[in-house]
């Protein structure tokens, strides 16, 4: 089952891609995430893929011609990061109103300005809102997995929502790493035929897509939005569980490093968590109960879950590499804080706003959290809610 | 080759676009819209960009529609439909769909010569396989008559209104035919419903070339126009008369002019019962009457001119 | 009409039951409705050509008369009807019953 290779993120999505040979790709090329198109492109003109490849104009072109594509009624897939993702927003929302399974990969870059090619969030989280689900990536296996997982998850019948399966910029897209890829075939039983639901292409019973919803049906349609994100959650379980059998590798809401007895804890999505988890390590053998717990999936907000996961910590610290300007913390922070809310003592928690831009996040950085942590928890006190750290004064 | 249906044989077909829609009475896009579902011969896919046709067919939860149709957003009706083309020749070559199938795009003026211009200039480059029609009502009607790139000289909308010292639209309009002919792509023409034969052919012509088609069709609108919803048709016959709109096509580069009047119309006829130019009946405002004269007789000298004429 | 729930509705908001504004009654937005004299008529069939609101019926080939539940009564149809025939005149609606 499945083969090792040391290769980059975006090749991982790239062989992914030819894996699940989609009907139809629209993309454009942007910085970090072009190595994935061009990797996929010559899949199609060596003809190792059977998909239709639209080279467009423009991201808003690219999802728009994915709108217009999969409610033809096929499987369709793109790539973007940053800017492309921002200016395809007026399609995300809409792609998701018309309850089409499109699998998007986001390489995560930074948002002008100033312009930047890096990694961080801040473009995925601006898509928070969009009824598009999230998947992210510590690394390139995970990247691949999900992006397989992505499309189980998205064309599940009472689910029908987009899914956005998200990878850092450069610091996975772009470094090499060993993973293991599962055979051609193996994918392809996983995902399985597509199943339309309610096709253009079906000319006897022909479809009006996209009709005017005034004040009397609007809200009837968002509140289905809710129900099928509600939905995701159980589905987003069980393909996790089924994608473990296949290949070794369960997946589930979120992963819990060392926190079973944790009193202090960092929350962090992403390739940054690696990181944390050497210096759980570290500190672990000085004696210091630290924890990690590294969100896979943001939508849906599996925050019963969490609240269970964290309840028993003292002190939390959410690292957002994305900030909300003005608000009480970056995306992460008061979603965790809420969810926590309930819980009978709960844990103190602070935000952190780390590697803007792809600032660097380092052993040091992580342990400054920690060590604010223990002194959270020792004192009861808390210095700063919000605080940006790896930045200059 | 297409052949040229008669009013009788467009008849036979089903009516594809039903009543019960909300477009203005005597709104030139249904007319448009009607006479080229009943020319095709094909099953059709349609989509549209956000306007009036779009809004007023499709109020949920009633369709006007009998044939699939898609809107997604104002700016990206070409891209759209480029989507589902592709996904039928996908489907087709896996053996999913057997039935030759055509792919129509419908945009307003908002839509075509000014946010969505970038989507179709794309859509043309790839050589999908799809017409795009534009039904140019000369202004953003859907949002209450503001100025688009597509609105005539002069013309009094709530952006571009007459003032104390502006009288009206300052520009002229962008020559979105030439535009799009000179992406050069197989088929480009422009216009006019009150020509049924004319437009059903063009239609028709159009759908039988592989690659993109685009075809231009004034839609005189009485709410933005201020006219009396009679004059539709009769609004749109004096537009090609005057040659405001003249009736052509290019085909692989060449240039036919299809009607050509006997004696062209003197365009302040055609101002004159237009509640956007009444200000053009002032004395003083006869400057711009000629300029707009002007500018016709040398854009028609220029078409005939560039058709070899 | 009793609206549907979210549970009943379909989801995407896709409409599948084509032509279904056939139920909405735009005949009510007229002020004038179109009348025919069928013995005047040469059936050039103008009228159904240029009709925005696809109101005008046509039976066996032949102009049959109005569909007043959707002609909302711009007058295109008496306007192009050629000078020679004249076979449509506008009538207001307060003359006749509302609905035909
Ligand atoms: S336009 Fe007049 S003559 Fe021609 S079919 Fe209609 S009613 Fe008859
Ligand atoms: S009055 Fe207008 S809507 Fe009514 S039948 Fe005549 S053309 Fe059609």
């Amino acid at each position: 089952m499945g083969k090792t290779m040391a290769i980059t993120g975006n090749i991982a999505i790239a062989i992914a891609m030819k894996q699940i040979n989609p009907d139809v790709v629209a993309a454009y090329p942007i910085t970090p995430s072009t190595e994935i198109v061009q990797q996929f492109s010559s899949y199609v003109a060596d003809g190792a893929v059977d998909t239709e490849y639209i080279a467009v104009e423009s991201e808003h072109s690219a999802m728009s011609a994915c709108i217009g594509a999969s409610a033809g009624g096929g499987r369709v897939m793109t790539a973007t990061s940053s800017q492309g993702l921002a200016f395809m927003w007026e399609m995300l929302y809409i792609a998701a109103g018309y309850r089409l399974p499109i699998v998007l990969v986001c390489v995560n870059r930074a948002l002008s300005a100033p312009i930047n090619i890096h990694c961080d969030h801040s473009d995925s989280m601006g898509a928070r809102d969009a009824s598009w689900i999230q998947l992210y990536a510590e690394n390139a296996q995970e990247a691949y997995d999900n992006t397989i997982q992505a499309f189980r998850i998205a064309e599940e019948m009472d689910v029908r929502l987009p899914v956005m399966s998200c990878l850092d910029g450069f610091i996975i897209s772009h470094s090499i790493e060993n993973m293991t890829i599962l055979e051609d075939e193996e994918v392809r039983r996983f995902i399985g035929d597509y199943k339309p639901l309610n096709p253009l292409l079906d000319l006897e019973n022909p479809a009006t897509v996209g009709a005017i919803d005034l004040q009397d049906y609007y809200m009837e349609h968002k509140r289905q939005q809710h129900e099928a994100m509600l939905n995701a959650k159980k589905v987003i379980l069980s393909v996790g569980k089924e994608y473990g059998k296949l290949s070794g590798r369960s997946y589930g809401f979120f992963e819990e490093y060392r926190l079973d007895d944790a009193d202090v804890a960092i929350v962090v999505m992403s390739s940054a968590a690696g990181t944390v988890k050497d210096i759980v390590d570290e500190y672990r053998s000085k004696g210091i109960k630290a924890g990690l717990l590294k969100p896979r999936v943001f939508r849906p907000f599996p925050a019963e879950e969490i609240a269970d996961a964290l309840k028993n910590t003292k002190a939390v610290a959410v690292l957002d590499r994305a900030d909300s300007f003005g608000a009480s913390g970056g995306p992460l922070f008061p979603e965790f804080r809420s969810a926590l809310y309930d819980v009978p003592n709960p844990p103190k928690m602070i935000n952190k706003i780390f590697g803007l831009g792809g600032r660097d996040f380092g052993p040091d950085d992580v342990r400054g959290v920690f060590d604010e942590l223990v002194a959270i928890k020792d004192t009861g006190k808390i210095k700063s809610l919000k605080e940006y750290i790896t930045v200059r004064e | 080759m297409a052949e040229p249906l008669s009013i009788k044989e467009l008849a036979k077909s089903e009516e594809l676009l039903v009543g019960g829609h909300r477009l203005c009475p005597g709104c030139g896009h249904s007319i448009i819209l009607r006479q080229m579902l009943h020319a095709s011969e094909y099953p059709l896919v349609l989509a549209m960009s956000t306007g009036c046709l779009e809004v007023c067919t499709t109020i949920y939860p009633y369709t006007s529609w009998k044939t699939p149709w898609i809107h997604s957003a104002f700016e990206n009706a070409a891209a759209t439909i480029t989507g589902v083309e592709t996904m039928y020749r996908a489907l087709k070559k896996k053996g999913k769909i057997d039935k030759d199938v055509k792919f129509v795009a419908v945009g307003g003026d908002g839509g075509t010569y000014d946010i969505g211009l970038q989507s179709l200039s794309g859509a043309f480059e790839r050589g999908h396989n799809f017409v795009y029609v534009c039904t140019d009502n000369g202004a953003y009607m859907n949002t209450g008559t503001q100025r688009s790139s597509a609105t005539p000289f002069a013309a009094d909308t709530t952006t571009s209104p007459v003032g104390k010292k502006i009288i009206g639209k300052q520009q002229e309009r962008k020559n979105l035919t030439k535009i799009a002919a000179a992406h050069d792509i197989p088929y480009a023409a422009q216009a006019s419903p009150h020509n049924w034969k004319d437009l059903t052919m063009k239609f028709r012509k159009a759908l039988e070339i592989d690659g993109p088609a685009f075809l231009n069709v004034v839609s005189p609108c009485p709410r933005g126009w201020r006219t009396d919803a009679s004059e539709t048709v009769n609004l749109a016959k004096m537009a090609v008369d005057s040659c405001y709109w003249p009736l052509y096509e290019v085909e692989n580069g060449k240039i036919t002019i299809n009607y050509k009047p006997k004696e062209k119309v003197p365009i302040f006829e055609w101002l004159k019962v237009q509640g956007r130019f009444k200000h053009l009946l002032k004395p003083e405002n006869e400057g711009l009457v000629k300029m707009f004269q002007d500018k016709i007789d040398r854009d028609w000298e220029d078409l005939q001119k560039r058709a070899g004429e | 009409m009793k609206k549907k729930g979210w549970k009943e509705v379909p989801i995407g908001g896709v409409l599948k039951d084509k032509g279904s504004s056939v139920a909405y009654n735009s005949g009510s937005w007229r002020s004038f409705r179109p009348v025919i004299d069928l013995e005047k008529c040469i059936n050039c069939m103008f009228c159904w050509v240029y009709c925005p609101d696809s109101s005008v019926i046509i039976k066996g080939g032949l102009v049959a008369g109005f569909d007043l539940e959707h002609c909302k009564g711009c007058g295109i149809c008496a306007k192009e009807c050629p000078p020679k025939v004249t076979a449509i005149t506008m009538e207001p609606e307060s003359k006749g019953p509302v609905c035909g």
